[in-house]
C-alpha cells in the first residue's frame, strides 16, 4: 500500500488537532508516515500512533526554531526523498496554516508537483487523491486533483473527525542536509501568543463572534461570558477589529481566520461578504442582531432579531442554568 | 545607493459582485468588474512608505500578469505614486495555477531588475498566499512573508510576522521577498495629482517571449492540477427567525439544546 507523508504541527512535542484530523484523511488514501521536527519531535510518536501513523520521521535541530520555513521544507523534502525510495508515496499532506501552506507550495515546486490549497475534504479517487475546497467566500464548491507529480494538499481545520486506530508508530529518524537558503530569513526574536484559556479559534467545535453591534472593547466581556458559557472559542469582525475592540488574531474573515465550527453564533454582525468569507462552512449559524434586514440573516439556521445587549446576557444565564 | 523594489499586484473579479466559473471551470472575469485586489492595495503602500523613509535614491515598479483589462490595477498603482509599471500580457497564460503564475513572476522580476519584491498576503479571488513564497523559491532569495510591519535599512529588511501561536521578528538581507498583510498600515487613496500624473508614467508590456517562456509551461495546459468540478452551494434553506420580545435568549437556550449544544 502506498505511503502519505502527514506533517506534524506540533507544540514543543504537543501535537496540535489539525494534524489528527490529517491522519483520519490520510488513511483514506494509504499508510499514514508522520513527519515531525524541531524541539519535543520524538515525543509526538505515541499520540500519532494511537491515531494511525505507522511511522514517525523525527529530526531535531535548532534551525527550525532559529529560520523561517525553508528548514522545514528541506526536512519535508528529504521525508520523500526517503519515502519515495523504499516504496510508493501517495500524497503529502500539511495542516493549512499560513505557514503549512508555504512549506507545501515551497515543496511542490521543488517536487514538480501539482499543489492544493485549504481542502476541506479528501478521498481516493481513480487517479489520486481527490480534494474537495469551499471558493468564492463559499458560495462554490470544487473537486480537484493534483495531475502532475505527487499531490501536495493542504487541509483547514476541522475536515475531519479526529478517529483512534492504533498503528505502529515506530519512530525513526529523519537525514536532513540544510539547503543554502535554509539559514536566509532568521528569527530574531518570538513573542508567545498570551493563552486566553480558550479553545484554539479555527480547531474550536463552537465559535461566539462580536462585531460591529457590540460597540466597545469592554463590552466584549458579554461576549466572552457567552463563549466560556459553551466551552467556545471567541471571534470578531473585521470591523470590531479594525476598531481596536479585539486582536486581529480573533478576526473571522477573508483577511483573518477561515472557521468551521460545529456551531457559529454572530452576535452584531451584519454578515458582510468579508465576514462570510470565513464562516459560512459553519454546520449550524445562529444569529443575534437589531436589523431584520441584516444579510447574516440570510444564513442563519435560527435567527433573534433583538438588541445583543439583552439577548446574550439573557443566553449566556440559561446556558449555564441548563448544564447546571 | 539605490533601491529598486518590485510590487506584485493581481486584478481580481470584485468579490461583492457575483463571482463565478467559466466553462472551462476557470474563473469567470467577464461577467463581473475587477479591480486591483485590496490586499495588493497594502503593499503598493508599503512600497510607498519605505521610499519615503529612505535616502536612498528609491524606483517602484509595479508588475501583473493577467487580461487587457488589469492595467486598470497597475494604473491604480501608479496613481498612490509607483513610479512605473510592466504588465505581462499573454493569451496563452489564461487558466495559469498559482505555480506557474509565480513563474512567470519570477522571469518578469528578473527582467527588470530588483532588491526588493512586495507582494499582499493573498489574492481576494484564489485566496491561496503561496505565491510569495514560490517566487522566494524560484528567485532564490529569503523569503519574509506576512509582515503586519516592515522596514528597510542598509541593505537588510526587518519586520514583524504574527502567527497563530507567536509574534516573530524577522531579518534577511537583500534582494529578498517580502509580503505585508492588511494590518500593516491603511493604503492611500490617489490624489487628483496622482491620478493625473499616472497618465503619464510608463507601463511597458511583455509577453511570454519576453520572458523566454513557452506556452506549455504556463496556462490551463501547464497547470499541475486540475479542477475536475466546481458546483454551487446550494442556498442555506431558511431558518427560523424569531423577534426578541424579552424572551429572545431563552428561545435561542431551547434551540441549542434541541441541536445537542447545550
Amino acid at each position: 500500500m502506498a505511503e502519505v507523508l502527514v506533517y506534524v504541527d506540533h507544540v514543543d512535542g504537543a501535537v496540535r488537532k489539525p494534524t489528527l484530523e490529517l491522519l483520519t484523511l490520510a488513511r483514506r488514501v494509504g499508510e499514514p508516515v508522520a513527519v515531525a521536527l524541531g524541539d519535543g519531535a520524538a515525543e509526538t510518536a505515541a499520540v500519532l500512533a494511537e491515531h494511525g501513523a505507522v511511522k514517525v520521521l523525527t529530526h531535531e535541530a535548532a534551525e527550525y526554531a532559529d529560520y523561517l520555513v525553508v528548514p522545514k521544507v528541506d526536512a519535508l523534502q528529504a521525508a520523500v526523498a526517503a519515502v519515495s525510495a523504499g516504496g510508493s508515496l501517495a500524497a503529502v499532506l500539511v495542516p493549512s496554516s499560513a505557514e503549512g501552506k508555504e512549506i507545501a507550495a515551497r515543496l511542490a515546486l521543488r517536487l514538480g508537483s501539482g499543489l492544493i490549497t485549504d481542502a476541506v475534504d479528501l478521498e481516493a479517487g481513480d487517479s489520486g487523491p481527490v480534494a474537495t475546497q469551499s471558493v468564492f467566500a463559499a458560495s462554490f464548491t470544487t473537486k480537484s486533483r493534483v495531475s502532475r507529480g505527487t499531490a501536495v494538499i493542504t487541509v483547514k481545520p476541522n475536515s475531519a473527525a479526529v478517529e483512534a486506530a492504533p498503528a505502529a508508530g515506530a519512530v525513526e529518524a529523519l537525514a536532513v542536509s540544510f539547503s543554502e537558503q535554509a539559514t536566509g530569513t532568521k528569527v530574531t526574536s518570538r513573542t508567545p501568543r498570551e493563552s486566553t484559556g480558550r479553545p484554539e479559534l479555527t480547531e474550536a467545535a463552537i465559535v461566539v463572534s462580536g462585531g460591529r453591534g457590540v460597540n466597545g472593547a469592554e463590552n466584549f466581556a458579554i461576549i466572552e461570558a457567552l463563549a466560556d458559557s459553551l466551552g467556545a472559542a471567541v471571534g470578531a469582525s473585521r470591523a470590531a477589529v479594525d476598531a481596536g475592540w479585539y486582536p486581529h488574531t480573533s478576526q473571522v474573515g477573508q483577511t483573518g481566520k477561515s472557521v468551521s465550527p460545529q456551531l457559529y453564533i454572530a452576535s452584531g454582525i451584519s454578515g458582510a461578504i468579508q465576514h462570510r468569507a470565513g464562516m459560512q462552512t459553519s454546520k449550524t449559524i445562529v444569529a443575534i442582531n437589531k436589523d431584520a434586514e441584516a444579510p447574516i440573516f440570510e444564513l442563519v439556521d435560527y435567527g433573534v432579531v433583538g438588541d445583543l445587549f439583552d439577548v446574550v446576557p439573557a443566553l449566556t444565564e440559561e446556558v449555564k442554568a441548563r448544564k447546571g | 545607493m539605490s533601491l529598486r523594489i518590485v510590487v506584485t499586484v493581481k486584478y481580481v473579479p470584485d468579490a461583492t459582485g457575483d463571482r463565478h466559473f467559466a466553462d472551462d471551470l476557470t474563473v469567470d472575469r467577464d461577467d463581473v468588474d475587477g479591480l486591483l485586489s485590496e490586499l495588493d492595495e497594502y503593499a503598493v503602500e508599503q512600497a510607498l512608505q519605505i521610499s519615503e523613509n529612505s535616502d536612498d535614491d528609491v524606483e517602484i515598479t509595479v508588475l501583473t500578469v493577467g487580461p487587457e483589462d488589469a492595467r486598470d490595477a497597475l494604473r491604480k498603482a501608479l496613481s498612490m505614486g509607483a513610479d512605473k509599471a510592466v504588465h505581462v500580457e499573454d493569451d496563452d497564460l489564461h487558466g495559469t495555477d498559482a505555480l506557474g503564475t509565480s513563474l512567470v513572476l519570477a522571469k518578469a522580476v528578473e527582467k527588470a531588475g530588483y532588491d526588493l519584491v512586495i507582494s499582499g498576503m493573498a489574492s481576494t479571488d484564489g485566496t491561496m498566499g503561496v505565491v510569495p513564497a514560490l517566487l522566494a523559491e524560484r528567485l532564490g532569495v529569503p523569503q519574509v512573508t506576512l509582515l503586519s510591519e516592515v522596514s528597510v535599512e542598509d541593505g537588510t529588511v526587518r519586520g514583524r510576522r504574527d502567527g497563530d501561536a507567536a509574534s516573530e521578528r524577522l531579518e534577511a538581507s537583500l534582494p529578498a521577498v517580502v509580503s505585508v498583510t492588511d494590518q500593516s498600515g491603511e493604503a492611500r487613496y490617489p490624489s487628483f495629482k496622482g491620478i493625473m500624473a499616472a497618465k503619464k508614467k510608463p507601463v511597458e508590456s511583455w509577453d511570454l517571449s519576453d520572458l523566454e517562456l513557452d506556452a506549455e509551461e504556463v496556462g490551463l495546459a501547464g497547470a499541475w492540477t486540475a479542477v475536475d468540478s466546481a458546483t454551487e452551494r446550494p442556498a442555506r434553506t431558511a431558518g427560523t427567525i424569531v423577534k426578541d420580545e424579552g424572551e429572545g435568549g431563552k428561545q435561542l437556550a431551547e434551540y441549542l439544546a434541541s441541536q445537542k449544544f447545550i
